[in-house]
């Protein structure tokens, strides 16, 4: 009798329930190809309403960080999307480019901060047109938050940071889909945020060369795809100065861990020989 | 969670709350000022979930400017605190502000006030008041020590009281506080208690601004 192969990778809530007889699964043969539902009965539609609600609402697995420092804003983020436990990409761009002097960082729903940040895009190109001016970054992440705060309650689910340069120096604004806009020195947001934050408050100083921050970043990433399941992927690392965002490095955490810790020679204590032979 | 506290002296209004901005086991930054300068002479201590407390008293300090321009004088504090119950109020059974408010204000006429507006729109004129898990620690302090005309000095030293004692007693409190004063003088903030982040100084008790 055969093992039964483990197919639980293969459940999404979206497909029909599949007939299975003992002998592997099959579709039926009138099932149709679109995904189905299952209706709620009238008992407890508020029940059925938030359990969707709570399953589509996606757990903001990565890791994302940025920071302020006397030159400028560092910005970083790994590569992974996750679906449970099933990784579906190691090669996510969690680093929106908004403006050539702005970006934003992605953590949550994909398709919502794409999208929201494209949108602040087009908002912040009509405000140049519009005052002749380019829009400050407390501005920019005014107008993100307050889209944000009139769609709360309904699903989204984005944790982002506005991070760029204007007018006044450096800025750096953290945005989520609760409606909280803080503005602070450094953020670090997703599942592996906490781990990145040991590593970050460390060895943050607000005087460094863009080299060493650079390098602050990329392990503080590392350090928390290292320890956290759902972040991963490569370390992307860029730096937003006076003269607008620049993409420093992209580096594989593989990698990085063998160029962090090194594999170490062992000393070998005894050589093998070969037994001496019997002489028959 | 999130304290904010206020005592009213002699002519003058103290208004404290922690400067704390926390998301369930992180606390995303240490130095997120709560109590708002609503305009010259008054200010608005809040607390509650992150979006609501920052549109909320947003909301209001940009309506009370309106109708400073529109009529020429400003907003007394009664009709102030009144209003933003009022906003309360008419929000609650459509789209609810989650927002606990202590509002200072001085006014000519009237003197310092203190008022406890509640995020149920309970609205009381008050000589002192918290909100928070603090209150549990800081009410009945604030019971025994407080007596009315009470000084600069003295009102500031019972918020400290207060202060050491959630730092004492509530699991999980808040490090850092900010200390806000209103008199004649105007709106302003007094001092800063901070125990962590960059301004902190082994010294709880030491006044950053004065």
């Amino acid at each position: 009798m055969a093992m039964k192969v483990d197919m639980s990778a293969l459940e999404t809530n979206f497909s029909i329930p599949c007939l299975d007889d003992g002998d592997g699964m099959h579709f039926s043969a009138d099932s149709p190809d679109v995904p189905s539902m299952v209706l709620p009965t009238c008992a407890d539609f508020d029940g059925f309403q938030a359990a969707t609600k709570d399953m589509v609402k996606n757990k903001r697995g990565t890791t994302t960080l940025a920071f302020i420092f006397d030159k400028g804003v560092i910005v970083a983020a790994d590569s992974r999307a996750s679906m449970g436990g099933y990784i579906s990409s190691q090669t996510v761009r969690k680093i929106i480019e908004i403006n050539p002097y702005m970006l934003g960082t992605m953590a949550g729903g994909a398709a919502d901060c794409q999208f929201w940040h494209r949108n602040l895009g087009n908002k912040c190109r009509l405000h140049e047109l519009s005052n002749k001016r380019r829009i400050s970054i407390a501005g920019a992440s005014k107008l993100l938050a307050n889209i944000l705060y009139s769609y709360r309650g309904m699903g989204l689910s984005i944790g982002t940071m506005i991070a760029g340069f204007d007018e006044k120096g450096p800025g750096l604004y953290y945005v989520d889909s609760e409606g909280a806009r803080l503005v602070g020195n450094r953020f670090s947001v997703g599942s592996g945020s906490l781990y990145a934050y040991g590593i970050l408050d460390e060895g943050y100083r607000f005087n460094m060369s863009v080299e060493e921050a650079a390098e602050l970043a990329r392990r503080a990433i590392y350090g928390a795809t290292f320890r956290d399941a759902a972040s991963g992927g490569c370390v992307s690392v860029y730096h937003v100065g006076p003269d607008g965002w620049k993409k420093l490095s992209g580096d594989d955490v593989g990698e990085l861990h063998y160029h962090y810790y090194p594999v170490q020679k062992t000393s070998v204590e005894q050589e093998m020989t070969d037994a001496p032979s019997t002489s028959a | 969670m999130e304290c904010v506290m206020g005592v009213v002296g002699r002519d003058f209004a103290v208004v404290a709350a922690d400067t704390s901005a926390v998301q369930s086991i992180l606390v995303h930054k240490t130095d997120e000022d709560k109590v708002m300068v609503l305009d010259s002479h008054k200010l608005m201590g809040a607390s509650g979930e992150p979006g609501d407390r920052v549109q909320f008293t947003e909301y209001i300090q940009k309506n009370l400017h309106l109708y400073q321009f529109r009529n020429t004088i400003p907003l007394s504090t009664a009709a102030t605190a009144n209003f933003t119950r009022g906003e309360l109020a008419t929000a609650l059974r459509k789209n609810p502000y989650m927002v606990n408010v202590i509002l200072g204000g001085y006014d000519k006429d009237a003197g310092a006030s203190l008022y406890y507006i509640d995020y149920i729109s309970t609205l009381h004129k008050i000589d002192k008041g918290a909100f928070g898990y603090g209150s549990y620690f800081c009410l009945s302090l604030m019971d025994k020590l407080y007596h009315p005309d009470m000084t600069v000095e003295e009102a500031v030293d019972l918020i400290d009281k207060c202060i050491k004692e959630i730092r004492l007693r509530l699991v999980v409190a808040p490090q850092n506080f900010v200390i806000k004063i209103v008199d004649k003088n105007g709106a302003r903030e007094y001092a800063r208690r901070d125990l962590v982040g960059d301004n902190a100084s082994v010294d709880a008790a030491t006044t950053v601004t004065a």
